[in-house]
């Protein structure tokens, strides 16, 4: 598959047009190249790579302008130096930021801060057509038009190419204090912590750990801490444990997403039961690790559809995925795909990658 | 009664005629006092809580359930009949004007609040709940509904959601987008479809995220799935005077730079602090050009941390005058000020026009600025009440029509938009496009970002019926692919700034 890494949008824009009717497969870092469902091999490999600019840092408005292809972790470090940063933080290493929105990735602090859909303010995007579109601006506040922004959150670039994105920013945090306590269930601590005053940044479960970031000014980090312990037990410590919010999947296994109402932990824990897990305790999230058959995938379904969630396989070999219905029942799919089909009549962009729409 | 028959000659007005028909069948259906025909009663919805533009509806519908409202829905389309939802009427932007030849359906009957389960944070409710009443029906357990819209004692969520309302509280709890996880939706063709629902992240598009905010043009919403968040352990209500509108500018950046995120940050100029005196006797500090009121909430730790910061901004800043509110009817008495400040406007002035802008926080000294110099060059004038933290304005352009200003204070009104548009900002922040300002979307957006929104449009409502001549200038008809315009963007044309 032949690859093109253009350096503008209006080149992003051209390459797209011109490859019309053929189809399109849209890569940004290739840290999450198998997530979704089983990638049709395209025409043409889009890739952002070249599209990597931080266009506009205001800092004085908490406000970034980057283009797609730029990643996380060196958008970061320019924000870092101005004390903020983009409050999302997905564990993949490598990725961009247009492989984040498209796939709605997210990590442990989504808890405070949301997922991407709740931070980016807007989007410039390109159509399978060439066309060019934006929406949303730069400042948080604003409600005129539509918000393209959300729709592209999540659509695993099939609605269009991302390009652009601008976010609101965040402080960085002046201290960080983690509350690690072994539990083999968690639920009534995350019930009583939820209920509590307190404003943890993550409630992350590992299986056998619930850990308790909490990123404030210093005294107010350490009394907070302090507090939590007295409430949950554990040890207080001024870092993160290793592997904090890593995916619990192995090469060569299945990963998966379930989610549930946020009430259901103890129930959605026990249904995951055999599986590595990593999940965001406090927000509905789980990340399932290991061997998963049609049969048990089922069966999870069924279980989570109880607590109002989802199960979706998120990665995995693609001869296991052609096994698998990768992304589930979903709900209010007849409006999806007439969404799509506004927008990509032709089915160009990333097909067989949203499947289920 | 089909379109063919209403298309009859004879027939004086071809939409009266289908509307004649569907109203005997919504009297049929839902009963007589569900359906408003008389001309002096339908008169009663003919605005929404902007006046300026009125249009007495062809038919009133009140719907008292989802069912309905689908049959409702099913019905105009079948018929060929635009409508236009309702909740309570309190929107500023024209966003329910009726349509004359339409049914407009009023889902203030829609009252029930479905589901509340506090250990999940969400709370289900029909589109006619008022907004407060969601904080109240959890209350009682310590929690709360964050978006705060200044009429959220009256104003309905189904409302909120077509708007994406805001409020003061905004700045750190985000607005209705942020709250909403679920939606049943009556679709255009009468159809029911569900999104999202109590747990987050629901696979395929974010259609949640997409209805709420299209101002009612992408179907009519019968159920929200809302989250709710715990009170915080402590509230801390700051009012400072200043000497002069720049300096308390200065201390709002300040506060932001400090890595401090208040619940609000509320900033009120001399003329508005005035008018809010004569009404309510709010007591704010004695010869402040500007008062900034910042509220700060969360882990008691975290806000005493929080506290004595802001403080000291303010004071390096040049507050000459610093309350914090001692409690509650304290910190009551504080807002009482601020939130009386647009109805107080017609004690200083006989009428006014509320604007709704953004521009990024840091020009906001210089666009304060030049809304001054407009309002001396143009003898009209403006009075200035804002969410400051996230560079909202509100200006209230004061006019006496029976002097014959109406037209100036419009000028004036719009130069503020263009000053915002100028500035890389938004022509609106809380209130919404509506009708009011569809003709502004041009300045801010290309033909070809406007035909790409429509896209949406067209995937929800292909015969344009819902809401019909809302948010967009010009309607275009579904299957045309965006138009390929090469045109640079008019805000980079005008000089204005660089296509982000």
């Amino acid at each position: 598959m032949p690859t093109v890494a253009p350096a503008t949008i209006d080149d992003l824009a051209a390459a797209v047009r011109d490859t019309a009717p053929s189809s399109i497969a849209v890569r940004g870092g290739g840290s999450k190249r198998d997530w979704g469902g089983v990638a049709e091999v395209a025409e043409l490999e889009v890739s952002t790579a070249a599209l990597d600019r931080i266009v506009e840092h205001a800092d004085g408005d908490f406000v970034v302008t980057v283009q797609a292809g730029a990643r996380l972790a060196d958008v970061q470090n320019v924000l870092g130096s101005k004390g903020q940063w983009l409050a999302l933080d997905p564990p993949e290493a490598g990725a961009t930021i247009g492989g984040i929105v498209a796939t709605a990735a997210s990590g442990p602090r989504r808890l405070r801060f949301g997922t991407p859909r709740d931070l980016l303010i807007g989007v410039t995007v390109v159509l399978a057509d060439g066309t060019v579109a934006r929406s949303g601006g730069k400042v948080v506040k604003n409600v005129a038009g539509y918000d393209l922004g959300k729709l592209f959150c999540g659509a695993f670039g099939t609605l269009g190419v991302i390009a652009q994105c601008t976010f609101r920013l965040h402080p960085s945090p002046r201290a960080i204090r983690c509350v690690s306590v072994p539990l083999d269930d968690p639920g009534d601590a995350v019930r009583s912590l939820r209920r509590s005053p307190f404003r943890p940044s993550a409630i992350e479960y590992d299986g056998t750990r619930l850990s308790i970031v909490v990123e404030a000014f210093e005294s107010a980090a350490d009394a907070q801490a302090e507090q939590i312990r007295a409430l949950v037990g554990g040890e207080v410590s001024a870092a993160v444990p290793e592997q904090f919010g890593a995916r619990p999947w192995r090469s060569g296994e299945v990963g998966l997403k379930a989610t549930f109402r946020v009430g259901a932990l103890s129930p959605a824990l026990a249904l995951a039961r055999g599986f590595r897990l990593s999940a965001h305790a406090a927000s509905g999230v789980l990340w399932l690790g290991g061997a998963v058959d049609a049969g048990v995938l089922d069966e999870l379904r069924a279980g989570f559809a109880a607590y109002d969630g989802s199960v979706v396989v998120v990665a995995a070999p693609d001869g296991m995925k052609r096994k698998l219905d990768v992304w589930g029942p979903v709900r209010g799919v007849e409006v999806m795909r007439r969404i799509r089909d506004q927008f990509d009549p032709d089915r160009r962009m990333n097909r067989g990658v949203l499947d289920a729409v | 009664m089909s379109a063919t028959t209403s298309a009859l000659p004879g027939a004086e007005n071809p939409g009266n005629v289908a509307l004649d028909g569907l109203a005997r069948e919504f009297v049929a259906a839902l009963g007589p006092a569900a359906v408003v025909t008389d001309r002096v009663q339908l008169r009663t919805y003919e605005c929404d809580g902007l006046t300026a533009y009125r249009c007495i509806p062809g038919l009133v519908v009140l719907p008292e359930t989802a069912e309905q409202v689908g049959y409702v829905v099913r019905r105009c389309a079948q018929s060929s009949v635009p409508f236009v939802a309702r909740g309570a009427g309190t929107g500023l932007s024209g966003g329910a004007l009726p349509v004359a030849t339409g049914v407009l359906i009023v889902l203030s009957r829609l009252t029930a609040v479905r589901n509340v389960s506090v250990d999940d944070e969400r709370v289900v409710v029909e589109p006619g709940v008022v907004n407060l009443d969601v904080s109240r029906a959890v209350a009682a357990d310590g929690y709360f509904y964050a978006p705060d819209p200044s009429s959220q004692q009256v104003c309905t969520i189904g409302g909120n959601v077509a708007e994406n309302s805001g409020g003061a509280h905004c700045l750190k709890y985000g607005f209705t987008a942020h709250h909403v996880t679920g939606l049943e939706v009556v679709l255009p063709d009468g159809s029911v479809s569900r999104f999202g629902g109590l747990a987050p992240d629901p696979p395929g598009y974010d259609v949640v995220g997409a209805l709420v905010g299209s101002e009612g043009t992408l179907g009519i919403v019968t159920e929200v799935t809302v989250r709710v968040v715990a009170v915080p352990e402590r509230v801390e209500t700051v009012l400072a005077g200043f000497r002069s509108m720049d300096d308390a500018g200065e201390a709002v950046s300040a506060i932001v730079a400090a890595g401090v995120l208040p619940a609000a940050v509320e900033m009120m100029d001399t003329l508005s602090i005035e008018a809010a005196e004569s009404a309510v006797a709010c007591g704010y500090p004695a010869g402040a050009q500007a008062v900034l009121i910042v509220e700060l909430d969360g882990p008691a730790a975290e806000v005493s941390a929080e506290l004595a910061e802001v403080e000291a901004i303010c004071e390096r800043a040049g507050a000459f005058e610093i309350r914090v509110a001692r409690d509650a009817d304290d910190r009551v008495a504080i807002w009482r000020g601020r939130k009386s400040a647009f109805a107080a406007m017609g004690r200083i002035s006989r009428d006014y026009i509320v604007q709704d802008g953004v521009v990024p926080r840091t020009s906001l000294p210089q666009v304060l600025r030049d809304i001054a110099l407009l309002s001396a060059e143009s003898g009209i004038r403006v009075a200035n009440v804002f969410h400051a933290g996230d560079g909202n304005l509100h200006p209230l352009v004061l006019f006496d029509s029976t002097r014959g200003e109406t037209a100036a204070a419009e000028a004036v009104s719009e130069r503020i938009l263009e000053l915002c548009i100028e500035h890389g900002g938004s022509i609106t922040g809380e209130h919404g496009v509506g009708n009011d300002k569809k003709k502004h979307m041009g300045r801010m957006f290309t033909e070809v970002d406007l035909d790409v929104m429509q896209l949406v449009r067209c995937a929800f409502d292909p015969q344009s019926l819902c809401n019909p001549g809302k948010v967009f200038p010009t309607p275009r008809l579904c299957g045309e692919r965006p138009g390929r315009r090469t045109g640079v963007h008019p805000v980079q044309a005008a000089g204005l700034g660089e296509v982000f």
